[in-house]
């Protein structure tokens, strides 16, 4: 019988699950689109899990991660629920044990990771605008019509980079435009976009302060081969891309499940206690002006969780509800 | 006339016992929601900062109640603040409310300007009976932020969690409907008998945090996203060296000769010499002190665009490594999603765990 670990990584973009056997290898990764439909992906990605472990399995732990962790946290029941940045964090540091700086672009968010020690010592994530992220070369490249994944072999061709202005996606765009129109090469706008991403990522995240090798460079962005010499080119330093860079905040959080389950057992719901039916459903309170939308986790037609509130007033039921959950369920047990 | 304010944490009890004490009429603004921000946005300047929008919020919200005079401190100095008094007046005029007095107090504008604005407000020159009146509703504010400093030790360390968050709800709808000093007293000593019969675990040394920065952002809690809450009940004590009656204090009272204000301004001293308007040497001086003193982390709120604090957080930086101490720069807007903030937040609460434990670790290697 083999024994995993259980990584998810609920993103706005993508949602990523991993495999770790106990020697702490990837066994098996998904990566799979998000779309807006959290709750169906991961319901499917877990499916997906239950038949490459085959039949005889045992899981240990699991964590969570990512801009969906609540709701994935609740689902699955996972054993901890951690922010991106410690997951990748921990996840750089398992791939290469003596990292300084960690790179993480992903669809909607970036961010950059110092590492002294093997402890993170700073970090900071792009705050108000997109600039720096995945989406915006995703728009870009759907604008000059080409595949998103092709992107990179572009920009490697290009004889001399365009300047584009990388401040704000909105004026990159009218900026690459008029480039277009003035008759620059595909190469060279893509290569311009590529230097522009990593201009606004350095001015916007790292703001002056060093960039220590070992680089780490990971997150779905990692897989543009444009983006890595744009930033080599830029900083003069060599960037590592870990074997699985598209999935390291999953691995990080079946890093931490690991630690988290060292001396008891796990609380995972397992793969096919999913089949119950979740349905998330929001409504506003209307008790206050703040009119919060509250989210509503139904398993089978019971509120399992609800967050979102500002005071607490639905969010601190949930103790409730589940312990009304349990009496049912013991009252049912009796019958 | 009827007499209104914006809010500002808790000033409001301030206001409301001086005017009881007083009686003159007025309305408390109701307290800051979605509503107050959607109004505010939606007639002020877009690169106006957050405390302007928020406040014309508060100031239509009141007059939709019936209020007809505004009450703001103008303050003096190079910060936009001084001129919002104004900026307020011309809104409010283009919005159709040219009835809607606004009266300015303004501790820069010298003694008889203060009094002339004391006169028109009560309608009195019995400057004694304010007076009197002034440094109960005082001590009363004083007692509220002392409320608020009690929770910060209770939160990370109360058995039951969310205990401090059950009683302090309760207490601002409480003291908007009392009648007078004696009730909104009453209420103030029932609350502080509550919390301190909040069961805690005395033996823990949770992560300290000094919150820093703009003073409306971090006063305000609706702007904030309840941090002070937020950090409490990730098991994080709180420290923040602003608080309203600080201000009062240091402002109206103790202009010159304020001991405090000497010791931050020392402290200060290597990173800024010259005043530069709004909180940016508060925030630097007050970080460096938090340092001395053991603080676990430091962290910066200001609402985008504010000019001193982004002077201030190009220097802290440079603070954090000559303390050695993390810090953590949040940036606040209208955005009402708080997904990225917490996120920024409970790295940061790991971080400093680490640095804990790695100190900790070291501390046991030297004694071997």
């Amino acid at each position: 019988m083999t024994a995993y670990y259980v990584g998810i990584d609920v993103g706005s973009v993508s949602t990523n699950l991993v495999l770790l056997d106990e020697q702490e290898k990837v066994f098996s990764k998904l990566y799979l689109r998000t779309q807006g439909q959290p709750i169906r992906v991961l319901t499917e990605g877990l499916k997906l899990l239950k038949n490459v472990a085959g039949k005889d399995y045992t899981i240990l732990g699991a964590g969570v991660t990512g801009s969906g962790r609540q709701l994935a946290a609740t689902m699955t029941k996972a054993d901890i629920m951690k922010n991106e940045i410690t997951a990748h964090a921990i996840a750089a540091l398992h791939c290469c044990p003596n990292v300084n700086t960690v790179f993480e672009i992903g669809g909607q968010d970036s961010k950059i990771i110092f590492i002294c020690n093997g402890v993170v010592s700073d970090f900071a994530m792009n705050t108000v605008c997109a600039a720096g992220t995945g989406s915006f070369l995703d728009r870009q490249a759907a604008r000059l019509n080409i595949p998103i994944e092709e992107f990179g072999g572009y920009a490697l061709k290009s004889q001399m980079p365009v300047q584009i202005a990388g401040r704000c996606a909105v004026f990159a765009e009218s900026d690459m435009i008029h480039k277009q129109q003035t008759g620059h090469s595909t190469e060279d706008i893509v290569n311009g976009l590529c230097m522009a991403l990593v201009r606004n990522y350095l001015n916007n995240l790292a703001k002056g302060k060093t960039i220590k090798e070992p680089v780490v460079f990971q997150g779905g962005v990692a897989a543009n081969v444009g983006i890595i010499a744009a930033f080599e080119r830029e900083l003069q330093v060599k960037i590592t891309v870990p074997e699985h860079y598209d999935v390291m905040g999953a691995i990080g959080a079946a890093l931490l499940a690991k630690e988290e389950v060292k001396n008891r057992a796990t609380t995972f719901r397992g793969f096919d206690n999913l089949n119950s039916e979740f349905v998330a459903k929001s409504f506003e309170c209307n008790n206050c002006a703040n009119k919060c939308e509250v989210v509503e986790l139904m398993q089978n037609n019971c509120a399992v969780a609800r967050w979102g509130d500002r005071c607490g007033r639905w969010s601190s039921m949930d103790n409730e509800v589940k312990e009304k959950k349990v009496e049912k369920q013991k009252t049912a047990t009796l019958a | 006339m009827k007499i209104t304010i914006p809010h500002l944490g808790n000033l409001y009890v301030f206001v409301k016992v001086l005017f009881d004490c007083l009686a003159v009429e007025y309305i408390l603004p109701p307290p800051c929601t979605k509503r107050t921000l959607e109004i505010g946005t939606k007639y002020s300047p877009e690169m106006a900062c957050l405390p302007l929008k928020i406040n014309l919020g508060n100031f239509i919200e009141s007059i939709e109640l019936g209020a007809d005079t505004i009450i703001i401190t103008g303050a003096g100095g190079p910060c936009r603040y001084g001129y919002y008094c104004k900026m307020h007046e011309e809104m409010l005029k283009d919005l159709g409310y040219s009835n809607v007095k606004l009266i300015a107090i303004d501790p820069y504008a010298g003694l008889p300007a203060l009094l002339k604005s004391i006169k028109t407000i009560f309608g009195t020159v019995d400057f004694i009976n304010i007076a009197v009146s002034g440094v109960r509703a005082y001590r009363v504010m004083a007692e509220v932020d002392r409320l608020d400093k009690l929770c910060y030790y209770i939160r990370p360390r109360e058995l039951v969690k969310g205990s401090a968050n059950a009683v302090m709800r309760l207490l601002r709808d409480k003291i908007y409907s009392a009648r007078n000093i004696g009730e909104v007293k009453k209420i103030v000593k029932e609350t502080r008998a509550a919390l301190l019969n909040i069961e805690v675990d005395t033996t823990l040394n949770p992560l300290k945090i000094g919150l820093m920065g703009e003073i409306y952002t971090i006063i305000e809690p609706f702007t904030n996203f309840n941090m002070e809450e937020l950090l409490g009940d990730l098991g994080i004590e709180v420290d923040k060296t602003l608080t309203i009656s600080k201000w009062i204090k240091e402002h109206l009272v103790k202009l010159h000769n304020h001991k405090e204000k000497a010791e931050y301004d020392k402290a200060c001293e290597p990173y800024l010499k010259t005043p530069i308007g709004g909180h940016a040497r508060e925030s630097i001086g007050h970080s460096a002190l938090y340092a001395k003193r053991g603080g676990d982390g430091i962290m910066q709120i200001y609402p985008l665009t504010c000019m001193p604090e982004i002077v201030a957080s190009s220097i802290l930086p440079a603070l954090s490594r000559d303390y050695d101490i993390p810090l953590l720069t949040v940036v606040i807007d209208e955005i009402t999603g708080d997904a990225g903030y917490k996120t920024r937040i409970e790295a940061f609460k790991d971080l400093l765990l680490k640095k804990r434990e790695a100190k900790n670790n070291d501390g046991l290697l030297c004694r071997n």
